[in-house]
């Protein structure tokens, strides 16, 4: 306690407070400095012989019409922008790209006020984000999800080309190792282990029906903890053992070549079809002719999961530009030469 | 007048979410919201406040009395201390996730980290502003140092500290909304959850954040009051009077 004699004090001096205050300007300057590898495409001249009934022919007539390819801002979606444009480029039309929209519903905009022409979407994205579907009613079978989308879009004029061979769904990932210690190949192989596993995942999966509500209610799966994360740490944590499981999607570059990682099959059909489908404005689709579709269907045609990832690992990993991915995975299709 | 509306609107929804259960947004008849479901996401972010301003001040308070008392190293408390203010806080718990992995250490030490400059600049500065008349009569009187800064420095510089604490325990609650990509489920799962949460929890979870926030502010200022010493607000008083 303060003695009595220390009572009465001149206040404080604040001036002199702000002084030092003022005088202690530093400034941390936090360069996020990416240098971008300028590879030398086109000097390839392995182009394989045999696959030249694929080549695409240019039109002449395309040459009318002008297409602006659109895409949202993550690399699988950059990756697949640039397929179909180049794609479409070959085709003889005059491609425009416009590779960066934030999110579906300012993609789905962007269609509909003729900004873009058309862009790559998730079949459960479009069911889910754009047109409110509640996800336990999204269907988990590609051809029934792409049904619903393909009817929810034709009413606002959009038209929906046929998907993907592969799908980027959810996933439940975990380490092989963890896998084969517990003989995991199926999500209901998790019965009797899951009670003493964590469970990570982003913090909406908590309380959705395609996520830990349904692999506890569908599934019956008890999980000793959830852990939420951001998407980001999705393998992080699985890496420093700070989870058992973790909510992965199937076309991670992480998945690519790996034999790290092991994605349990979804055997009750649990989780929504992601594969994509490139949608187009109606009236768009229409006027560009019967190469628009046949192109963007032709392009797509050997995207199976396993390439998706190598693709996304060549981008997301090895650093590489999603461009010059296209371009090669076009050329090794022998889409183009 | 169609903003106002919206707004009113938005509020009213998400007082609702406060107060009344409801279902997910993204179905399967999952129940969300409600004053029992909320409140562990409030707990954890207390808890989680709580632990990191505890850290805060066992780190900063000792080093900022002593260089405070010494009367050096003011490069060190005030310079250091605002450079703190620029580390970007989520790149910070992102490198921690990958250095030591995620859960409550890894944001405790994140947040203790954004509570350290206002708790060391605040104690270093309060400490030289102690009338240092005072600090002579003291040394006078015969008293040793850590007594000087036990028993007549601390007692005056508590005001100028707690103002600090105060900064320090407001940013860390805030910013603790972020814990919920790092393993912890704080009240920020609602503000960044839209798409289960619905705008209606979105707001609510702004709301009691805020409202938790100024509780917070609101009992420290008591302690801050509690902590003054009488002299000091007596010469307050006089002053104003």
């Amino acid at each position: 306690m303060l003695e009595r004699g220390y009572g009465v004090m001149r206040g404080l001096r604040l001036r002199g407070a702000f002084a030092i205050l003022l005088a202690a300007v530093l400034a941390v300057g936090i360069a996020a400095c990416g240098s971008s590898s300028d590879t030398t495409g086109g000097t390839d001249t392995s182009a394989s012989s045999s696959d030249s009934d694929n080549l695409i022919q240019s039109n002449p007539d395309n040459g009318k019409t002008t297409l602006t390819i659109g895409s949202k801002n993550f690399t699988e979606e950059y990756i697949l922008g640039e397929i179909y444009a180049q794609g479409l480029e070959a085709a003889g039309y005059n491609v425009k790209t416009k590779l960066n929209l934030g999110s579906e519903q300012i993609a789905l905009k962007a269609i509909k006020d003729g900004q873009i022409s058309g862009y790559p979407e998730y079949t459960s994205t479009a069911l889910g984000s754009l047109y409110g579907v509640p996800a336990d009613q999204i269907p988990a079978n590609a051809e029934e999800a792409y049904a619903q989308a393909k009817a929810k879009l034709a009413k606002d004029d959009v038209t929906a080309f046929s998907p993907t061979p592969f799908a980027d769904s959810n996933a439940v990932g975990l380490l092989t190792s963890t896998a084969e210690k517990n003989n995991l190949t199926d999500i209901s192989d998790l019965k009797g282990v899951s009670q003493d596993m964590v469970l990570a995942g982003s913090p909406e999966c908590r309380e959705r029906i395609d996520c830990l509500v349904g692999l506890e209610k569908n599934y019956g799966l008890q999980f000793k903890k959830f852990t939420p994360v951001d998407i980001g740490l999705r393998y992080t944590v699985l890496d420093k053992g700070d989870a058992d499981l973790s909510i992965v999607f199937t076309s991670d570059a992480q998945l690519a070549n790996s034999e790290k990682y092991t994605v349990l099959k979804d055997d009750k059909e649990l989780i929504p079809s992601g594969n994509v489908i490139f949608i187009a404005s109606k009236k768009v689709a229409e006027d560009a002719g019967p190469d628009f579709r046949d192109t963007i269907e032709q392009v797509q045609g050997n995207l199976t999961l396993p390439v998706i990832r190598e693709l996304n690992s060549r981008v997301d990993i090895d650093k590489e530009k999603p461009a010059d991915v296209a371009h090669d995975y076009l050329q090794q299709s022998g889409y183009i030469k | 007048m169609i903003v106002l509306a919206s707004i009113i609107d938005s509020f009213t929804g998400a007082f609702d979410f406060i107060f009344h259960s409801r279902e997910a947004v993204t179905g399967g008849g999952v129940p969300v919201g409600g004053p029992a479901y909320i409140w562990p996401f409030a707990r954890t972010q207390l808890e989680v406040t709580a632990v990191a301003l505890g850290g805060a001040l066992a780190v900063g308070m000792p080093i900022g009395l002593i260089l405070g008392h010494i009367g050096k190293g003011e490069f060190l408390a005030v310079g250091f201390g605002n450079a703190g203010r620029a580390v970007p806080e989520i790149a910070v718990i992102f490198l921690l996730a990958s250095l030591i992995g995620i859960g409550l250490g890894n944001v405790a030490i994140a947040l203790g980290i954004l509570g350290l400059p206002p708790v060391l600049t605040n104690t270093y500065v309060a400490m030289r502003q102690v009338d240092p008349t005072a600090v002579q009569a003291a040394r006078g009187m015969g008293m040793r140092s850590w007594q000087v800064i036990l028993r007549v420095e601390l007692p005056l510089a508590a005001p100028t500290i707690m103002a600090g604490v105060r900064t320090a325990a407001i940013n860390i609650f805030a910013t603790a909304t972020v814990a919920s990509f790092v393993g912890l489920s704080t009240l920020g799962d609602f503000v960044t959850q839209p798409a289960v949460y619905g705008n209606d929890g979105v707001v609510a979870g702004a709301i009691v954040i805020a409202v938790l926030a100024g509780l917070i502010e609101a009992a420290l200022a008591g302690v801050q009051w509690l902590v003054t010493p009488r002299g000091l607000k007596l010469a307050r008083a006089s002053r104003s009077a």
